[in-house]
């Protein structure tokens, strides 16, 4: 297999494991809540193309029957990432959620500000 | 009289998801009770029905063996399945038996922390939390379990966000972030365990990894490695555990007691089944040295987090470090592998959940007649909350492991354990640590009793008999597993040999 070939294959792990690092990072280097967040749900969807690019056939469809169609996409991991994202969603709304309440009683959501308050002496 | 033996014979078939159902419909019923003690009612009566199932189940196992159970009438592998043996079986009636145990305690102490309006969520709340846990407990499908385990994380951050003090949302938050990446490896760890063996059946990926080691070998020692890792931060193996102080801390007291008596150790559960169930010890060892990896940690845990335990001032962060001390022991059981270590390991799942319940059920006590718990604002308690410090008393021995308590159950059994390794020298290691758990229970234990009260202190007294009784009833358990162990280290000795695929058919 030549680079090229490798590259036109693999790319999608590629695009995977750029925004599972890029997310990560977001999530340890950013103090902002609300950044984090969106450094998290970056993180989740790097998992989501994880599971599409395993169930994808090269060449299939949509896997609804029909007339003349032999290759179908493996439906599985639509399934299963169509579940992952409710997950995602009501993980990033409760988040949110925390944020708001946070803002409320602190009135701000910048970590180097709150730092120091989870102790108690 | 047909029709209803009839109905009883299909109540019996599906045992495996009624300990699901029941919750999961509780819960819809609870959020829309107009008063609080209705909502209260609908989950004390939802928690008393699981317990009961969940101790039916248990006697089902051992009268006929693994059941297998198939959601909607999907046949496995395709379908989801619901698969009880020993192991889960001992896990559910663990979750069972202390979310019956302590909804008295909800009554008196609830209402402290939540207002009236909101009550009946918190119980609704309770009730999904409960299900997530009994859900990933009963489940034989990888994916599932990510689902219940998502279901029971939203359901503790929120019950950790409901607690009084404001810091209770930044624990909140600090649980959120670190429990989504601890779900999210999990499941990418899972992804590529189906990628290379094409299903998601627990048992069916059991049959197939040997096939797909020899393969993808790579791709098998990464799922390993995520899975792996996800769990421990879910069980707060000791470098991941830093969500785990600050949320039993500003949590509401009765959130604090389940969560410390259950959801570290569902996730002890789905770490034990991936490692001895699914990738199997031969591949664990032969790849990564996750046997002595584990083991460290578990040795680290055990002195470091005593160690810091000392040094706390607040009693609520002393057993949340405590905690995390014991959830050393239980994983170093894991990682001796030998069926005394690993039932030391598995009963320890059980005396560490009634003797933390009863600790943090003595001092949501004291919150409930004090509203604080600094160590040192606590002088001569004791002598004001006779009842209340020595229950405290009885679960601190538990901890430290003086025979006569249920955690001298777990210790002898590790500590046999170990021997049978040949490395006598953890036998030493275990009696050190615990001799530190002596030193941070005894600090508080001697403020408590041999000092004057002073302050508030001194016209505290005894709760009422809705925070006493657990609270005796979890007392009268520590010690009597210290004596009778039918019901916790034989059990534990048979989900062992399940796991090591030693027991006898």
């Amino acid at each position: 297999m030549s680079g090229f070939d490798a590259i036109a294959t693999y790319y999608n792990y590629g695009v995977t494991i750029f925004l599972m690092v890029a997310g990560l990072y977001i999530v340890v280097a950013r103090g902002n809540m609300i950044k984090k967040l969106i450094g998290l749900m970056l993180f989740q969807t790097s998992v989501y193309l994880l599971y599409l690019s395993a169930g994808k056939v090269i060449g299939g469809t949509a896997p609804i029957l029909a007339d003349g169609i032999e290759v179908y996409s493996n439906p599985l991991p639509h399934v299963l990432i169509l579940t992952a994202i409710v997950v995602g969603v009501g993980t990033l709304s409760l988040g949110l959620a925390l944020i708001v309440r946070i803002n409320e009683a602190y009135g701000t959501i910048e970590e180097d500000e709150l730092f120091g308050e989870g102790r108690d002496t | 009289m047909s029709a209803a033996t009839s109905a009883a014979f299909e109540l019996g078939d599906h045992l495996a998801i009624l300990p699901i159902a029941v919750p999961l419909f509780g819960a819809g019923i609870a959020c829309l009770m107009p008063r609080p003690f209705l909502a209260w009612l609908v989950a004390a009566i939802s928690s008393l029905a699981v317990a009961v199932l969940a101790v039916l189940l248990v006697f089902k196992v051992q009268e006929v063996g693994t059941i297998s159970y198939a959601l909607g009438g999907w046949a496995p592998p395709i379908g989801i399945e619901y698969r009880v043996d020993m192991v889960n079986a001992f896990v559910l009636m663990i979750v069972g038996g202390i979310g019956a145990v302590i909804m008295l305690f909800a009554l008196d102490t609830v209402p402290q922390d939540v207002s009236p309006r909101l009550q009946p969520w918190f119980y609704a709340i309770y009730l999904l939390c409960l299900c997530g846990l009994l859900g990933m407990a009963v489940t034989g499908d990888a994916f599932n379990i990510f689902v219940f385990m998502e279901i029971s994380s939203l359901a503790t951050y929120v019950m950790i966000a409901m607690g009084r003090d404001r810091r209770a949302l930044l624990a909140a938050y600090q649980y959120l972030i670190m429990g989504t990446i601890g779900a999210t490896l999990y499941v990418l760890g899972i992804g590529l365990l189906y990628t290379v063996t094409g299903t998601l059946n627990l048992a069916d990926i059991a049959g197939r990894i040997e096939g797909a080691y020899a393969e993808y070998p790579r791709a098998v020692v990464a799922a390993l490695a995520f899975v792996l890792v996800g769990i421990s931060l879910k069980l707060a193996l000791f470098p991941l555990h830093v969500w785990l102080p600050n949320a039993y801390t500003f949590a509401p007291p009765f959130a604090t007691v389940f969560l410390a008596a259950t959801a570290t150790k569902v996730a002890v559960y789905i770490l034990v089944r991936m490692y001895f169930g699914v990738f199997g010890p031969a591949i664990s060892v032969a790849t990564l040295p996750v046997t002595q990896a584990i083991m460290l940690l578990a040795l680290v845990a055990m002195f470091a987090a005593s160690l810091i335990a000392f040094y706390e001032n607040r009693v609520e962060r002393m057993l949340a470090y405590s905690s995390v001390a014991q959830v050393g022991y239980i994983m170093l059981g894991i990682a001796l592998a030998n069926e005394t270590g690993l039932t030391g390991g598995i009963v320890h799942i059980f005396n560490h959940a009634i003797s933390k319940a009863l600790l943090f059920v003595a001092i949501g006590a004291v919150v409930f007649r004090l509203g604080h718990t600094r160590i040192n604002e606590l002088a001569g308690i004791g002598r004001r909350m006779p009842i209340t410090m020595a229950a405290f008393v009885v679960g601190g021995l538990s901890i430290i492991g003086v025979p006569g308590t249920a955690g001298f159950i777990s210790k002898w059994n590790l500590a046999l354990g170990a021997v049978q390794n040949g490395t006598p020298f953890i036998v030493f290691l275990i009696m050190a640590s615990s001799i530190i758990a002596v030193l941070y229970m005894g600090r508080f234990i001697e403020i408590a009793y041999f000092r004057t009260p002073t302050g508030d202190c001194e016209s505290a007294r005894d709760p009422g008999p809705l925070i006493m009784a657990p609270m005796l009833v979890l007392a009268a358990a520590v010690i009597y597993f210290g004596f009778d162990t039918t019901y916790s280290a034989d059990l534990a000795r048979d989900a062992a040999r399940v796991l090591l695929g030693t027991a006898a058919q």
